[in-house]
């Protein structure tokens, strides 16, 4: 095995096929789209407490997203919509939440951190810095005991990164070798601390070095290239190798939550990334050269904005949960 | 169509701000993302940006403006090409939050809401099991976990030297043999992290029993039994299910010290969620733990290692099982009600037998499970007797005890005799000399003086 820590070339594998563009360009500006209704509303007061937008970040989950087969499972932190919204849960369950209505996926008593699809796989939304990482192991470990052939995509942050439960996970994950793709989203900011003010660590995809699990780094802004990784790493789970590590250079656009004062970063930082890094624009660009045409993506967004603005009327009209939800749900059979 | 742009809400808390800047211009086009202004909250300066494109039509809160309320427009945003006077009709009055779009659930005064009545503990029928066999509370919890591994091939057990040691405390003995290295797995000393794995194990279709070589280690994954586990059912609208048991030794074992000595009962019982149980003999350990891991839910099972080796009589019926929720008379009695848990029904057992010596018939109730709480046992046992005293090992300060006491006087106020008491373990760390050791857990002697207290002595 070994490391394998080399950025992939793009010219060793397949690019992306245009079906699997179009659906990663649908996926992203969905998430994009949605991410940015979910802010206004925020603003509005319609969503209420922590709320952490994934823009910027969306080819990682729509790369993975296409690498994914069914029964897959995944499992996030609290920056969980885009996650969610890949994994086939529909936009008006997820805005629903948001709002913290009876149409959301856990009829409001989770909110924006706290959701799950029993039907898509997806084990949350998690509100504790690294905690999905040691569940997202247990993931794969119902996956080794059934035999099932599932693989499980565990995200996480480069602030989670530095929690000791990840190596515990790590350690378990490779002893056992457990169907387990790790990804880290090195958004370079924990909060408000930059990565290089929190970890010792400088080349995070070497973090799981010591227990033997191959992993690599990866351009978390080009989603041709999670996708080819992905494929790969998740091949290595599937064929019953153990555990696969990625690392996605990616970045936040916005902030960490919505209360963020943004006072860590240049402006211009965040500039110069939409500019010049954009994942989306990438995309487009890049099926423009394959002859795409400028139809196809303004088909797109009116699709997109269509799904978007539905979900958020949705959201907004759905009532709120009844009193008597209270007191459901608290366990099983009651 | 020209749209007004609100004043936003940055914060969950924020309900007014100063409007500090304006970065873009009357004129300007403005970009969804790009800053348009400085908003100062109660933390910070902020930006704001736009989520919108188009052409910044009107101002109409000047920068430098205070206490601007959330929601009120501040400026105009135009499609490109519109004039500015398309901005007439719009209706730019303080727009309503969002307590106006649905009708609320919440009326404006409410009385605190009451949980719907629990079923009836008397519903729990304890068959009568017949033939027994005397054997240890080791072999019990042994032969609770063989009975149901063979039951169901779904359920694992995970912890610190469970297989090839046979268990620190030999609980495990000889289930390796039987089921193999995939379903009893030992696991390297990191409790927060195959807490963790077990818990997404069993969220995702298995059942694995976690044991904690001291329920003392649990405390390393506490996050993962109270966040992960307990939580999730009710986080995800009841989607997710955690079918899981977390067992092991609880409670001062010999001469430990502190951080190996502790009781927590009055922990685990206080988190809507999980389920606690507490077995005193060895019927009760392999009852209960047989019900714990066919329960769809959390299960903490506090066990005590002074009791591993102490035998009792135990139901041979390869059925046997106990109802979670549901405690036990362990002697009638007419005179004062003791209410106690784990090693401490032997105590008060104990304590019974001096009470009856000088007159006094205690009745002794085995609460088995500390959550959910047989307060119904509780409650007809004090109307009967009118008086009460509860006793724990563990520490009195918001102790299981507190409870007890709070039930017998809310539910029992009428029909008590004298005032609720407590007997605990002394509030310190436990001590490692025998002598001091000896002094600060509860013995028959304590009760038997506060029960004394209650007539009056």
């Amino acid at each position: 095995m070994g490391s394998m820590t080399d950025a992939p070339s793009r010219q060793n594998g397949p690019a992306l096929s245009q079906e699997e563009m179009e659906r990663a360009y649908r996926e992203m500006l969905l998430v994009r789209r949605f991410e940015e209704k979910a802010g206004q509303l925020y603003g509005m007061g319609l969503i209420g407490g922590f709320c952490h937008l994934y823009i910027g970040q969306e080819a990682v989950v729509a790369g993975i997203g296409l690498a994914m087969k069914k029964g897959d499972r995944s499992i996030t932190s609290y920056r969980d919509h885009g996650q969610m919204l890949v994994a086939g849960m529909t936009a008006r369950g997820v805005m629903a939440e948001l709002t913290g209505r009876s149409g959301g996926y856990s009829h409001g008593k989770g909110g924006s951190m706290h959701m799950f699809s029993k039907e898509q796989e997806f084990y949350g939304g998690h509100g504790i810095v690294g905690a999905q990482v040691a569940i997202g192991t247990g993931l794969a470990l119902t996956s080794a005991y059934k035999k099932d052939g599932a693989v499980s995509i565990v995200y996480f942050g480069e602030g989670a990164s530095n929690q000791g439960q990840v190596y515990e996970s790590f350690n378990l994950a490779a002893l056992h070798r457990l169907p387990c793709l790790y990804v880290i989203e090195n958004n370079r900011y924990g909060m408000g601390t930059s990565i290089e003010r929190s970890s010792a660590s400088k080349d995070l995809s070497k973090n799981a070095a010591p227990w033997g699990i191959p992993s690599r780094k990866v351009d978390g802004m080009d989603v041709a290239a999670v996708y080819q990784a992905a494929r790969e790493a998740m091949e290595h789970c599937r064929s019953g190798k153990g555990p696969f590590l990625l690392e996605m250079e990616t970045y936040r656009y916005r902030g960490h939550s919505m209360s963020d004062p943004a006072k860590y970063r240049q402006r211009s930082e965040v500039d110069e990334m939409r500019r010049t890094r954009d994942p989306i624009e990438a995309l487009k660009a890049e099926m423009i050269k394959h002859g795409i045409d400028e139809s196809f993506f303004k088909a797109v967004e009116q699709d997109v904005k269509a799904t978007v603005k539905d979900a958020a009327e949705f959201a907004e009209t759905s009532p709120e949960p009844d009193a008597s939800e209270l007191w459901t749900d608290v366990l099983v059979g009651e | 169509m020209a749209s007004p742009i609100l004043m936003p809400a940055l914060s969950p808390t924020m309900e007014e701000g100063t409007l500090a800047r304006w970065v873009k211009k009357e004129g300007d086009v403005v970009k969804p993302g790009e800053v348009i202004a400085e908003i100062e909250t109660d933390k910070a300066t902020m930006e704001m940006e736009a989520v919108e494109e188009g052409v910044l039509g009107r101002i109409l809160v000047t920068e430098g403006t205070d206490h601007v309320a959330v929601n009120t427009p501040i400026a105009v945003l135009l499609e490109e090409g519109e004039d500015a006077s398309a901005a007439d009709g719009l209706d730019l009055g303080p727009k309503a939050g969002p307590a106006s779009k649905v009708e609320k659930n919440v009326p404006a005064q409410t009385p605190a809401p009451q949980a719907p009545a629990s079923t009836s503990t008397t519903d729990l029928v304890e068959p009568e099991w017949g033939e027994t066999a005397e054997i240890t509370v080791r072999e019990a919890l042994r032969d609770a976990m063989a009975a149901e591994m063979r039951r169901d091939e779904d359920v694992f057990l995970l912890g610190e030297e469970v297989a090839q040691y046979q268990g620190a405390y030999k609980v495990s003995q000889g289930l390796l043999d039987e089921f193999g290295e995939k379903r009893v797995m030992d696991m390297p000393i990191t409790e927060h992290g195959f807490t963790g794995m077990a818990v997404g194990a069993a969220l995702s279709g298995v059942k694995p029993i976690v044991e904690f070589m001291t329920m003392n280690f649990s405390l390393q994954a506490v996050d993962h039994i109270i966040n992960s586990a307990a939580k999730t059912r009710y986080m995800s609208g009841g989607q997710m299910s955690c079918p899981i048991v977390f067992r092991g030794p609880n409670g001062a074992a010999a001469r430990v010290g502190a951080q190996h000595s502790q009781c927590f009962g009055s922990w685990y019982a206080h988190i809507p969620g999980l389920k606690v149980v507490a077995p005193w003999s060895a019927a009760d350990a392999k009852g209960l733990l047989r019900a714990a891991i066919r329960d769809p839910n959390p299960v903490v099972v506090l066990e005590n290692e002074i009791l591993y080796g102490r035998k009792f009589p135990c139901p041979v019926d390869e059925d046997f099982i106990l109802p979670i929720g549901k405690a036990k008379i362990e002697r009638e009695g007419k005179d004062v009600t003791l209410v106690a848990f784990s090693i401490m029904v032997g105590v008060a057992l104990e304590a019974a037998e001096l009470l009856a010596e000088q007159g006094i018939e205690a009745e002794v109730i085995n609460l088995r499970t500390l959550r959910p709480l047989d307060t119904e046992t509780i409650i007809r046992s004090v109307k009967k007797t009118s008086r009460i005293v509860s006793v724990e090992e563990g520490w009195p300060v918001a102790g299981i005890g507190s409870e007890i006491c709070t039930v017998a006087v809310e539910q029992a106020f009428d029909w008590l005799d004298a005032p609720p008491a407590r007997v605990c373990g002394l509030d310190i760390p436990l001590p490692y000399a025998a002598n001091l050791e000896k002094l600060a857990l509860p013995k028959p002697e304590w009760i038997v003086e506060a029960v004394r207290k209650q007539f009056g002595d």
